[in-house]
């Protein structure tokens, strides 16, 4: 532009700009408008320098102070376990049962636990731990493979039935129903037996007769009175808590083809001072013996 | 200078050209980079790319959305990586045309679900989700189990795959439809053939019904493998920190 115009009103120069007699006025940019914007492309430049930023050859400046998301995470993660070492390095070195009796790292196992087993456990055991059909409740005093420390401890960490674990929990109750000797009538009546034992509706006469039939094939594992066992995962038939259902014709379903859980092995995924915590948290739940 | 931005203001052709170009120029620096920086895709051992059913699994897992609610991107933060395992790769998702990294959680993420439950209860959580998490807003999808699945397209899905870059050999190809059929069966013949050319392969009965293949089997072959192929004992951290 060659001469200022000057708005006469305003006293502003104008852009030159006219749209049937009305000018446009220059007026200049606000300073803190301006001065935020030259702080922005100053820190602009200290945020390409300080970090990673422009893509070379091979991979994109570094920048100087050397961030990496990755690297904060695991920071982040040290920290953070440092923070909870007090009580980490005890879990790691003492046995469950003497960090049940010290109060303060009861109740950071407890609570490590409780965290643990709303991210891994309640999919399956609830969120209460109360279970599902074929899912086990956690909170009573029934235990398929032992309800005390070591025993839910050996559970967690090789699981049940989980093939990928050498030192994992087996039980494989057989499949009556494929074996043609043993006999639909021979299932009916140790299903009506099975029933009289935790006082499920069923026929008596039946029951009687599946007595005997039940001695011979179920007791080895199930014991003499449907008491169960422990040490080969054969559940408790005597206590009303039915794990695939509770009626005659569940029972039946059962002893004709067996269904078997799979609980995975939580050795590899979770660290070892976690299924530890985990162990503390899920006997403190009520059923702990 | 004023008066030379003045003709970019009155040609709306001019404008849009130089427009078009300062974009382009935008994208080259931000998005090209990515596709021969060496360091974007890092060195793992023990990916592979799907097998036929578990990508007949992905398919199906992309047909209903799944994606909508769940992401498969665990993102390196400390409470993401206390929750759901190791932080995700891009090694990871670098045979998955399109990603599934998701945007947003209404489930949890599922990038390492794999062998976290057994198959029955994923069948179970399929079919009636509520009936083991009653805190549940998950849609059933009972009728999977019904549906037998679509095999004689196996290999169309491997070499539209192997088309954009995935890959997958003439052998993989030529026995799409048998390992698709073999995966879901333990007892197959060529389980062990499929074994060799798919590393890692979970290989059994997936719906709880031997006798049929369906779109539940897929389904649950595809999540029983995700995040699990990855061998993080070799995976050196500290020369993949970005």
């Amino acid at each position: 532009m060659s001469k200022k115009d000057i708005d006469k009103i305003t006293g502003v120069e104008t852009t030159g700009h006219e749209w049937d007699g009305i000018k446009e006025l220059n007026n200049p940019l606000p300073r803190w408008w301006l001065w935020t914007m030259y702080a922005c492309i100053i820190w602009g430049i200290v945020y390409v320098i300080l970090y990673p930023a422009i893509p070379l050859i091979n991979s994109a400046t570094p920048g100087l102070l050397g961030q990496t998301a990755r690297g904060d995470v695991a920071i982040a993660i040290t920290d953070a376990k440092k923070a909870q070492s007090k009580f980490l390095d005890k879990i790691s070195t003492m046995s469950l049962e003497d960090i049940r009796k010290d109060q303060a790292l009861f109740e950071f196992a407890r609570a490590g636990g409780k965290a643990a087993f709303a991210v891994n456990c309640i999919q399956c055991h609830g969120s209460g731990a109360q279970g599902s059909p074929g899912f086990p409740n956690l909170n009573d005093d029934d235990w398929m493979w032992g309800g005390t420390l070591e025993a839910i401890h050996t559970t967690i960490t090789h699981g049940i039935r989980q093939d990928t674990d050498d030192d994992t929990r087996t039980s494989d109750m057989p499949e009556f129903g494929a074996d043609e000797d043993f006999g639909k009538e021979n299932i009916a009546k140790v299903a009506n037996y099975v029933a009289s034992l935790s006082n499920v509706k069923h026929d008596a006469a039946l029951a009687k007769e599946g007595a005997a039939v039940f001695e011979e094939s179920c007791a080895s594992c199930h014991g003499e009175k449907g008491e169960g066992s422990q040490e080969v995962g054969a559940p408790n038939l005597t206590d009303q808590i039915y794990f695939y259902g509770s009626t005659v014709d569940d029972f039946a379903r059962q002893v004709t083809k067996p269904r078997h859980g799979i609980m995975p092995a939580w050795a590899g995924r979770l660290d070892k001072n976690t299924i530890k915590q985990l162990a503390i948290y899920v006997h403190s739940l009520g059923g702990g013996e | 200078m004023i008066e030379k931005h003045e003709k970019i203001e009155k040609s709306a052709t001019l404008l849009l050209i130089l427009s078009f170009l300062v974009v382009t120029i935008g994208g080259l620096v931000e998005i090209a980079p990515l596709f021969y920086l060496q360091n974007t895709i890092e060195k793992v051992k023990g990916m592979r790319p799907y097998t036929p059913l578990e990508l007949a699994g992905r398919n199906i897992y992309i047909r209903e959305g799944c994606y909508l609610c769940h992401s498969q991107m665990i993102r390196p933060f400390r409470d993401e990586v206390e929750r759901y395992g190791h932080y995700s790769l891009a090694a990871e998702s670098m045979y998955d045309h399109p990603f599934q990294w998701g945007s947003k959680r209404t489930g949890p993420d599922l990038a390492r679900v794999g062998n976290r439950y057994s198959d029955a209860w994923h069948r179970q959580h399929l079919k009636n989700p509520q009936s083991v998490v009653p805190e549940s807003v998950m849609p059933r999808y009972a009728f999977l189990a019904d549906t037998p699945l679509r095999t004689d397209d196996a290999a169309m899905h491997l070499k539209t795959n192997a088309a954009i870059g995935v890959p997958y050999t003439a052998d993989q190809i030529a026995n799409a439809t048998a390992d698709m059929i073999a995966q879901g069966d333990a007892d197959s013949e060529t389980a062990e053939a499929l074994a060799a050319r798919y590393p890692k392969a979970q290989i059994r009965d997936f719906d709880g019904n031997p006798k049929r293949l369906t779109e539940m089997d897929a389904l649950i072959a595809y999540l029983q493998m995700l995040g699990t192929l990855v061998d993080f004992s070799s995976y050196k951290a500290e020369e993949n920190l970005r």
